[in-house]
């Protein structure tokens, strides 16, 4: 019927968005989206990538500028809205009632339709099978993984009939395998001639999926190019707005000592299932130990057990303490005192707000969850987590009004990065880290290397859960592989490949992938 | 212009509301006061037209009511203002208490009981020192007991608290059906040991214990370990177990501090000012209380301001009922709603700004 071809399916004009009279997260953006393409947005922490995806599907109304759709002027005030447009957006954090199936979950909130959980499943599996997700409509959410969750929520948006399809930071909570079984849908999403924008930090998936680029800065559209033109370092160069070296220092360990010692650990989880299998390591002082492992072999929970969270079935985790070479029996302790002793974990949880922080507090508040028992008084001395707080947003550059801003108006990076901070800042003897820069830009991800680097050679024993393997050789001195919750291996990070790596990391495949 | 694919909703918004920066103090109290004398004049609007009298001999009339007895109405904002307190640990740790009205009557319970059983037989003193302690222990355990079932067992603290009211209301009865004889009146005959007065004067005790709560609340909640304790587990039991906090343990010791305040606040009613006991002796202002700690945000000097706008409304406008012939009680409730009404809108305000939609060329047809 429309006789008039069009080839752009969204189109920004002078975009702006405020938040407050200090905060303008987009300034007078202009940005397209052809149709039948996949556009990447790329930009550093706080850059508004979020806060622009969030104006085009409903979530906020611009302050000023037009948004345009297939060549009309449109007025989105709220998801619904967008969906009458055809646009639908995953976000970062799902929005799926646990309780409810798949199924129930996709067709919750259409009122337009009878409610007909057969006709939908379907319908759902219609879906399924034309892009290629394998998801079971009738599972429980709670018993879902997270990426099982991320294709609910993509079929939910299909389901919705959404042609224009934006995935905010989809990959960062995926394993490489996920983020390729992905990729191959969105492939067939576009081939279908839907139109996708995706937000990511990783470059070189930009670089893999991506028709052409739009780059925000500090909240600016700096220009938009095609992908097959570009190269890896250009982009960063561009999203910074300067050159930047990206290098991770890797130094001798020096002075190592055994600092954890963790023997025969078994652990089962609530089912009975064993979670954790006769895992054996010692982790040094002044040496990066990585953890490398298909996410959900166990890396949490070996990290949670030996903080102390988890009561292992069997085993010994024995720490070293440096001032006086005595052994400790971590397992006889409370989270609390393991903590005293320095055995810090950092865990960044795929739920961000959730545990490590409190959204509604300030950035100072927050620093001080770590060390509000600290001294004998019944008051809080705040002066020191104001320190710290000052130390980290100039250290790690968090972009955000002033240290009194509650967190949960920080965008996604920076509150990640008030979280490593406060970890890394605590002056551990064990650091365990896991995930620290997941959703992290290409810069701060670095940042936190070198911090790292910096731990290590303060005589730290570092424990660092990556999934990255070409960061992993880069920045650690060996390299633990686990699979299926057992040790497959421990290699010199020195000397060991990609795919040695790779290999030990599904020789004893069981479980989830 | 055909295209069907596309449903356009039907108009760009009339009203955009977003948040606003915080607002300067001197702003803040500007718009309150504001919102203040709007509710006056509509008030007074209602006075002349439905209640056919003049707004500023019943305004008049209202002040009267509350200054002309000053001390015992500032001993009313004292008593609300004390129930406020005791309140606000444990919706600040969202855990939704409404039982204050039980703790604090099962306080006043236990005062009356051992007046009537140690009076005289003890010297006075004594019988009051063991009053204070039975009442406070009372109230203590009639919130420790919730929360234990909440801590250990995920019972539902509102139906929880909401019944122990009930208990507390039932053991005043069965007091009364006991001591007080046929008429059921527990009352100054058998309440005559251990009565609490300083100067002679029984009102001043309590006005200034809940002035000390108030700057004590303040300082508990805001710069002591225990109040952060309180605020995180209320924002996230999560984060408070990750980082290593007892819950259990907050919640229960957030709960004894909840409930003993409330007991200190029956035993001040008894054993200080009413030497008397029924199951209205709190009157609703357990409930009354919660209210007064929300409107608040929780903060323990500006629960002094809005327990004295309560108090003062509840007086004077008793008072000015009892004055004019076509004003009652429910006309004086209606004023009081009025006021309310403004009171609690004009947060939003504070909150969010509001304007008009944007320019029209925008909205297409
Ligand atoms: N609700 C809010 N209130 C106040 N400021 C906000 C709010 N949401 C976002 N901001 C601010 O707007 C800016 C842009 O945030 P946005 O979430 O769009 O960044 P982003 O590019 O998605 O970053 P990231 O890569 O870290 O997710 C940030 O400085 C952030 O602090
Ligand atoms: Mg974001």
């Amino acid at each position: 019927m429309s006789n008039t071809e069009t080839t752009y399916a969204l189109k920004l004009e002078h975009v702006t968005k405020r938040f407050g009279s200090k905060v303008i997260a987009n300034n007078d953006v202009d940005l397209d989206l052809r149709t039948g393409e996949v556009l990447a947005i790329l930009g550093e922490n706080g850059s508004g990538k979020t806060t622009l995806m969030n104006m085009i599907s409903g979530i906020y109304h611009p302050d000023e500028g037009e948004i345009y759709i297939k060549g009309e002027p449109a007025v989105i005030n709220s998801p619904r809205d967008a969906f009458s447009y055809g646009v639908g957006m995953v976000h970062q954090h799902f929005k799926l009632i646990d309780v409810f199936t798949a199924a129930e979950n996709i067709v919750l909130g259409i009122n337009t339709e009878k409610y007909n959980l057969k006709e939908a499943t379907r319908r759902i599996t219609e879906i399924s099978d034309k892009y290629g997700f394998d998801v079971d409509p009738g599972k429980k959410i709670y018993n879902m993984s997270v990426s099982e969750k991320q294709k609910v929520e993509i079929i939910k948006v299909l389901y919705r009939g959404a042609d224009i399809l934006i995935l905010d930071e989809p990959t960062a909570v995926l394993t490489p395998q996920e983020t390729e079984k992905l990729f191959n849908v969105i492939r067939r999403m576009r081939q279908d001639g839907k139109s996708i924008m995706i937000i990511t930090h990783k470059l070189h998936e930009v670089m893999a999926i991506s028709d052409r680029v739009a780059v925000l800065r500090k909240g600016m559209h700096i220009a938009t190019v095609n992908t097959a033109d570009v190269t890896e370092s250009v982009l960063t160069d561009m999203m910074v707005g300067q050159k930047v070296s990206l290098d991770i220092a890797r130094a001798e360990p020096k002075n190592t000592a055994d600092r954890l010692i963790v023997k025969g650990l078994n652990l089962k989880n609530a089912e009975g299932v064993s979670v954790l299998d006769n895992i054996e390591f010692t982790a040094r002082s002044g040496e990066i130990l990585g953890i490398a492992g298909v996410a959900g072999s166990g890396q949490r929970e070996l990290l949670e057990t030996i903080a102390g969270l988890r009561v292992p079935n069997t085993g010994d985790i024995t720490y070293i303490d440096p001032s006086n070479k005595s052994e400790v029996d971590l397992r006889k302790k409370t989270p609390m005192q393991i903590r005293d002793l320095g055995v810090r974990l950092s865990f960044v949880p795929e739920d961000r707000l959730g545990m490590g922080l409190v959204g509604n507090m300030d950035i100072i508040d927050n620093m001080m969850l770590r060390s509000y028992k600290g001294g004998k008084s019944m008051f809080l001395d705040r002066q020191p987590s104001k320190n710290l707080a000052d130390k980290i947003i100039k250290s790690l550059e968090v972009v955000t009004p002033s240290a009194t801003t509650p967190v949960r108006r920080l965008s996604g990076g920076n509150v990640q990065k008030v979280l490593v901070g406060r970890e890394i800042s605590s002056a551990p003897s064990v650091l365990m880290a896991a995930y620290p820069v997941r959703g992290l830009d290409i810069n701060s991800s670095y940042t936190i290397y070198n911090l790292l680097n910096e731990q290590k050679e303060n005589g730290v024993a570092v424990i660092f859960v990556g999934e990255d393997l070409d960061v992993l050789l880069e920045l650690c001195d060996r390299i633990m592989v686990i699979c299926g919750g057992a040790v497959t291996g421990i290699v010199d990070a020195r000397t060991a490949t990609k795919e040695g790596v790779g290999l030990l990391m599904t020789t004893r495949k069981q479980g989830a992938v | 212009m055909d295209k069907e694919a596309v449903k356009k909703p039907a108009k760009a918004p009339l009203l955009v509301v977003s948040k606003r920066d915080a607002l300067p103090l001197g702003k803040r109290i500007l718009i309150r006061a504001a919102a203040l004398v709007s509710a006056i004049i509509i008030c007074a609007l209602m006075i002349l037209i439905v209640g056919k009298a003049n707004p500023f001999l019943v305004f008049a009339a209202m002040f009267r009511g509350f200054f002309i007895n000053i001390l015992p109405s500032i001993y009313s904002v004292a008593i609300l203002l004390g129930i406020s307190l005791a309140v606000t640990p444990a919706f600040k740790m969202k855990f939704w208490n409404i039982g204050a009205e039980g703790q604090a009557l099962v306080g006043a319970l236990v005062t009356a009981v051992i007046m009537i059983v140690l009076g005289g037989k003890l010297p006075d003193p004594v019988v009051t020192v063991i009053m204070l302690l039975g009442a406070v222990i009372a109230g203590m355990l009639w919130g420790i007991i919730p929360a234990f079932f909440k801590a250990y067992w995920k019972t539902n603290e509102t139906l929880f608290t909401l019944m122990m009211n009930y208990i507390a209301i039932e053991g005043v009865n069965l007091l009364l059906e006991v001591c007080g004889g046929p008429s059921h009146v527990v009352g100054r005959s058998l309440l005559e040991h251990g009565r609490m007065a300083l100067f002679n004067e029984p009102y001043i005790i309590p006005i200034a214990v809940a002035a000390i709560l108030a700057v004590v609340m303040f300082f508990y909640l805001k710069q002591s370990k225990q109040g952060y304790e309180i605020s995180v587990v209320g924002e996230s039991e999560n984060t408070a177990k990750y980082i290593g906090i007892n819950v259990k343990k907050v919640v229960i010791r957030t709960m004894a501090i909840s409930g003993a305040i409330c007991g200190l606040i029956g035993f001040m009613i008894v054993g200080g000012v009413d030497y008397g006991i029924t199951t209205t002796t709190i009157g609703g202002r357990g409930f009354t209380a919660i209210m007064v700690s929300w409107l608040s945000k929780f903060n323990p000097f500006i629960m002094i301001l809005t327990s004295f706008m309560i108090v003062f409304l509840e007086k004077g406008a008793n008072s000015a009922a009892s004055k004019f012939s076509l004003i009652d009680t429910n006309f004086s409730n209606v004023l009081i709603g009025i006021i309310l009404f403004f009171l609690i809108g004009c947060e939003f305000f504070l909150e969010y700004k509001i304007h008009f939609g944007r320019s029209s060329k925008e909205v297409q047809k």
